[in-house]
């Protein structure tokens, strides 16, 4: 290293001629170009760049000369210092460029590997579908009521006017329940059944809540039937029941043709035919466009279909204006209210919806049954 | 109700091009449920032809006796020449005149008549029986026999009425009425626009004195009784054809002439009638209600015992028939028997007819306790018009002595309880108000008297509704006749504006939710009967006296072997489990919510409410204190691989943590951190069961049970090794819920991690040293997880080494490795105050 040029004269610095920095550049350029790897380039970074590099040293020297020579000097050694930063960093970009792109195809996997770690989960399709259909209510404004699956005879028959002895009470095969307790002593009815429809609710609704009552019950119901392909003596129902000042028959049939369309389709259309209920009057069974085949099948023996048995429609259940009889055994003044109330079948709709053909796959609780309806259905 | 076609004609001029589908699409509006629409003798074609046996040559040497016949078939054949036929039957003899089906016919069932060689010779055709005309089998097996009057070479396809269509109507129980042609023709005429025929309007003699004696005990339960007598009937008078037909098509079957008339009435006027032969008939007829205990053969052959309620018709000697139901065997019309020695047919000569009307309640009830459903008992029970007794008799009367040669007697006894007409008044705008349909007076007037209704008044409208229509009572029934009548298909479709709602409840979100977390964590939701038996819970080792043992019993169980409703999910859980283990499904997580039934003990048999105003409130408490507790459960039960192995590593079988962990997930979701107990607990492994508490109002409650199950229940009940299960209530996470969550304030400092290993007996619970630890660190644990856990011979025999990592942040500065460190050891003072621990080094 030179002293300080305090003499302020010209001297001549080796290290700052013009050919000797262009000389250094080339070795450093062709250092850096002579890189293969990352690594190879940090070494020629510190050699050539570095703080004992030539072209640092070089710089160290400016101070030392004249004042009039320091410019061209500093201008030559930085324009130098400038051209090798400038490769390094192009040749540092080309060099991860290549790393990147090496390790990267190192790092690839084959992404159809299966993943079935864990094993996915499932609810069961009446249950999501009850939801469903009660969500169609809920976002009407309706709200969910709820009763026990064993049930006072009271609820179940009686305030829906199914009077001791009436032929009506018999079309539905009751589980009983056994005297038990306190009573069991007299050996008499426990005056408690398993609920044969959802309709004890209704009369649960409307003796704890003053109308307008608007509600939907889904749940679980009971029948005396042998398990096989399309019945079973526990089934799911829902339950709707209108009570407010001057609803009508026109009112019940607009909800119905809402709720098949919320569910089935904007073009699904309903069908009142008369029939009888003792909780309702008038009642009718309600029926729907055959989800499957669209009433396509109808005397037309070359596409017959089995979800209609070619009728083109299918029957959802029963429906009808509350029984005023129903409404004052509950105590609700019939003369300023009237309501609407209707219960269906849920399993049977999951069934055409779903294209189920078996009843037991249902309630058998098979996992490859289940599983593929996932969440909501 | 089968109501064949031709028959319905015979009431309403419906248009020959009419179709039974026509009609039945027509009834199913106006709201009679046409099931099918028979089509009887679709498929048969002729020649059939009414033949005179000629000859009869017996083949010998067959298995079975076989005739050789020939038929004088008339005209029928071309040729005119006697038609040589093979034929089985023995119930024929020369002379008689029976039913041919000649070379080219097809019979019901694509059975095509060709000349065939069989036996030895050629038959040219068949004599046919009920049967293979698709007749319905009338008993005899035999072929028919036709009235020796028919001619030679009639059409047997028109005499017999082979073709036809059938209505098989499903009546519902408020028509009653529609149990009978009259019925039906009267919907149907209404239906179609047309006049009735109303079979009941024929002209009735008044009562007199000379009729048959008849005393009636009891006119709450029989408010009607009419007697006619017919005597002379000939023994050997047979039902014609046409109305054996008719029966058969209604689907009775034809007995004898006195029986057939009475059930043709019946279907024709819904009128049940009964037949006693006056000669076994000894002194008045009466009726009354039953001794208990006495005894009556009915006409099935069955001896009853006869309870106090049963009303009886009687004689001197006692009952004589249920009434409205069946009649005795004792006054049975007699089938004509030919005397041994003269030949001479002898039977019932001289019967008396009952047509009378019984209370409904009381048929019912009687049907109902001796388990015999009669086509009587049947009808009395839906109502039956008691205005149409007399001309039921009088119809009878008429057919006994067109068709037996009988003498109509001239008394008539008629023992009526006067009953007023039924009125209703309705406003006239009621059915539209109903309907939401304006129908204005004209038309409710018009459907009203359709139906049968007298109707006077303007606004008001005085309607007397018909006898045959007791199920017209209140103003709403009269409504529906109107809507049914104009046409539910005719009702417009609008949408009611309910009140704002508040949607699901936080106990129904909560109920979603758990299905939701338990599918989202790989459990598959089944839906198990809640049948159980005694057995299974032996097989769980469930204690006599475990409240478990409480189940709520059914009377009339599916099967004798699970009489009870479950207490349990357990049960129908592992009987999935087990079911899809069986079918091939090895790594399983099945989850079930819904509820248990606990009887208490204390049940009041429910009481039978008034229905005429709503029940008190003490009323309606009292039977919902006659229920059992049906609590709300969600249980889980897992068994094979939690997760599998495959390219990513190692699986790890499902076990007791994973239960208990089932648990926490759904805990959770009720906003409650579970407390875990070690526990013993059937049907849990003793080592492998942990309690789930919660704490509610301030008190530790125990909300359900988890672990690996006891491997003498896995093996009692078949399952899987290593079965895991955990059942949890509902209802009590619910109470011990924490409301709305209170969002945690988020520190932005840095945390200060420190871990520690703590060394404790084998026997201490993780949880306590858990909570020792939390309590000793004070407000600056942000957090603590136990990460490892290790035995071995560095920590000791009996011990066990427990690692902790623990992370402090402040809320309002940087903590400082001091700060942090004293908080560390603040908590391991406490764990080794309270649990012994010793900091490992």
């Amino acid at each position: 290293m030179s002293a300080p040029n305090k003499s302020y004269d010209p001297v001549e610095v080796e290290a700052l001629k013009p050919e000797e920095i262009a000389r250094r550049v080339d070795e450093a350029l062709a250092a850096i170009a002579a890189a293969g790897d990352l690594d190879a380039l940090a070494q020629a970074k510190v050699a050539h760049t570095g703080g004992t590099s030539p072209l640092a040293l070089a710089n160290r020297e400016i101070g030392a000369l004249p004042p009039h020579a320091k410019a061209d000097a500093g201008k030559r050694v930085g324009q130098a210092r400038g051209r090798v930063s400038q490769a390094l960093k192009a040749r540092q970009e080309e060099l991860e460029a290549e790393r990147d792109a090496r390790v990267l195809v190192e790092e690839a996997v084959d992404v159809t590997l299966p993943y079935d770690r864990v094993p996915a989960g499932a609810r069961h399709p009446l249950t999501t579908f009850m939801e469903r259909v009660a969500d169609v209510f809920v976002a009407m404004g309706y709200e969910v009521a709820e009763g026990p699956e064993v049930e006072a005879e009271w609820f179940n028959f009686d305030a829906l006017n199914f009077v001791p002895d009436h032929p009506a009470r018999q079309m539905q095969d009751t589980f009983f329940v056994k005297a038990n307790g306190a009573g069991a002593a007299a050996e008499g009815e426990s005056g408690v059944v398993l609920r044969t429809h959802t309709s004890p609710v209704q009369a649960r609704t409307l003796v704890d809540r003053e109308p307008p009552v608007y509600v939907v019950c889904p749940g679980r119901v009971y029948r005396t039937d042998e398990l096989d392909a399309t019945h079973s003596p526990v089934f799911h129902q829902i339950e709707l029941l209108a009570v407010d000042e001057g609803l009508t028959m026109a009112d019940l049939k607009g909800t119905l043709d809402h709720m098949v369309q919320a569910l089935f389709g904007p073009d699904m259309k309903t069908r009142l035919r008369p029939n009888y209920f003792p909780f309702t009057e008038p009642s009718a069974e309600m029926d729907m466009v055959c989800y499957v085949c669209r009433g396509a099948s109808v005397g037309n023996p070359d596409r017959p279909c089995r979800t209609c048995s070619s009728e083109g429609w299918i029957e959802l259940g029963g429906c009808g204006m509350v029984n005023p009889k129903v409404l004052i055994a509950c105590g609700v003044d019939p003369e300023k209210y009237s309501g609407f109330a209707f219960g269906f079948g849920i399993d049977r709709m999951l069934m055409f919806r779903h294209n189920v053909e078996d009843m037991r796959d249902m309630f058998e609780g098979d996992v490859r049954f289940t599983r593929p309806f996932g969440m909501e259905i | 109700m089968r109501v064949p076609l031709s028959w319905l004609r015979e009431y309403v001029d419906l248009p020959a091009t009419t179709t039974g589908r026509d009609v039945q699409e027509k009834l199913i509006a106006v709201g009679l449920e046409v099931e099918t629409v028979e089509q009887l003798g679709a498929d048969l074609t002729g020649p059939l032809v009414v033949g005179q046996v000629l000859t009869i040559e017996e083949l010998e040497g067959f298995k079975k006796p076989i005739r050789f016949c020939t038929v004088d078939v008339g005209a029928a054949n071309g040729t005119g020449a006697p038609q040589e036929i093979v034929c089985g039957a023995r119930n024929f003899a020369v002379g008689d005149k029976v039913v041919v089906v000649l070379p080219g016919a097809e019979l019901p069932g694509g059975f095509k008549i060709a000349a065939r060689k069989t036996y030895g010779k050629k038959s040219h055709g068949m004599i046919c029986s009920g049967d293979e005309l698709g007749m319905g089998d009338d008993g005899s097996g035999g072929i028919i026999v036709l009235p020796p009057e028919t001619e030679v070479g009639t059409d047997a396809i028109e005499l017999l009425e082979l073709r036809d269509e059938v209505l098989d109507i499903a009546v519902t129980p408020d028509r009653g009425y529609c149990l009978s042609m009259r019925g039906v023709a009267r919907e149907a005429a209404t239906a179609f626009g047309l006049p009735l025929r109303d079979p009941a309007l024929l002209d009735v003699p008044p009562p007199n004195a000379g009729g048959y004696p008849v005393q009636v005990a009891d006119p709450i339960g029989c408010d009607r009784f009419t007697a006619r007598t017919v005597s002379g009937l000939a023994p050997e008078a047979r039902t014609p054809i046409w109305m054996q037909r008719r029966l058969q098509k209604a689907g009775m079957r034809p007995v004898s002439l006195a029986v057939d008339v009475t059930n043709y009435v019946m279907l024709e006027l819904g009128q049940p009638l009964h037949a006693y032969d006056r000669a076994t008939v000894e002194g008045p007829i009466g009726v009354r209600r039953a001794a208990p205990g006495e005894e009556l053969v009915t006409l099935d052959g069955t001896k009853r015992v006869l309870d106090g309620e049963d009303l009886v018709i009687t004689d001197n000697r006692g009952p004589i028939g249920l009434a409205g139901v069946m009649g005795g065997a004792n006054t049975e019309i007699a089938a004509p028997v030919a005397d041994p020695e003269t030949g001479a047919l002898r039977g019932t000569t001289d019967v008396v007819i009952e047509a009378a009307h019984f209370d409904a309640i009381a048929i019912a009830r009687t049907a109902r306790r001796h388990r015999l459903s009669s086509e009587a008992a049947k009808r009395f029970e839906r109502g039956v018009d008691p205005e149409a007794a007399s001309a039921a008799a009088q119809r009878t009367v008429d057919l006994l002595v067109l068709l037996a040669g009988g003498t109509a007697e001239d008394g008539v006894t008629e023992v009526v309880s006067p009953r007023g007409p039924r009125t209703l008044t309705i406003p006239a705008d009621h059915p539209d108000k109903v309907a939401g349909v304006t129908y204005g007076r004209e038309t409710v007037v018009r459907r009203l008297q359709q139906v049968g209704c007298d109707v006077y008044g303007q606004d008001e409208l005085v309607v007397t509704v018909p006898s045959w229509r007791p199920d017209l009572a209140d103003p709403n029934d009269l409504a529906e006749e109107v809507i049914r009548l104009e046409g539910y298909e005719n009702l417009p479709s609008t949408l009611p504006l309910p009140p704002a709602g508040r949607g699901l409840t936080e106990r129904q979100r909560l109920h979603r939710r758990v299905g939701r977390v338990l599918a989202g964590a790989g459990y598959v939701e089944t839906l198990n009967y809640p049948f159980t038996g005694a057995a299974v819970l032996d097989q769980l080792g469930i204690e006599p006296d475990d409240p478990r043992r409480d189940a709520v019993t059914l009377v009339n169980p599916l099967s004798d072997e699970e009489p009870d409703l479950r207490t349990t999910l357990l049960p129908g859980l592992l009987a999935a489990l087990r079911r899809n283990y069986g079918r091939g499904s090895h790594d399983l997580a099945l989850f079930e919510t819904g509820p248990v039934f606990r009887a208490t003990g204390q049940e009041q048999p429910a009481r039978r409410l008034v229905v005429d105003r709503r029940p008190t409130d003490d009323e309606i408490a009292s039977l919902d204190a006659s229920l059992p507790q049906q609590p709300r459960r969600a249980a889980v039960v897992l068994a094979g691989a939690r997760e599998q192995a495959g390219w990513w590593g190692p699986g790890y079988p499902a076990g007791w943590a994973d239960a208990i962990e089932a648990g926490r997930t759904v805990a959770r979701e009720a906003g409650v951190e579970l407390i875990v107990r070690q526990d013993q607990h059937a049907p849990w492994h003793p080592g492998r069961c942990a309690a789930l508490l919660a704490v509610a109002d301030g008190e530790e409650i125990l909300v359900g049970n988890a672990g690996e199950l006891h491997p003498r229940v896995v093996k009692a009940l078949g399952l899987p090794e290593r079965t895991s299960a955990m059942e949890i209530d509902l209802d009590r996470l619910e109470r011990a819920g924490a409301g709305a969550l209170k969002a945690p304030r988020i520190s932005t400092f840095p945390v200060a991690t420190q871990d520690v290993a703590l060394i404790v007996d084998a026997s201490v619970a993780a949880a306590d040293v858990e909570a020792a630890l939390r309590e000793g660190a004070g407000a600056l644990l942000e957090s603590l997880r136990l990460f490892d856990v290790f035995t071995g011979e560095q920590v000791g025999e009996g011990k066990k080494s427990l690692a902790y990592a623990l992370r402090f942040r402040a809320d309002d500065r940087t903590l400082t490795a001091d700060e942090a460190s004293a908080a560390r050891d603040a908590a391991v003072a406490v764990a080794v105050e309270r649990m012994g621990a010793v900091l490992r080094g």
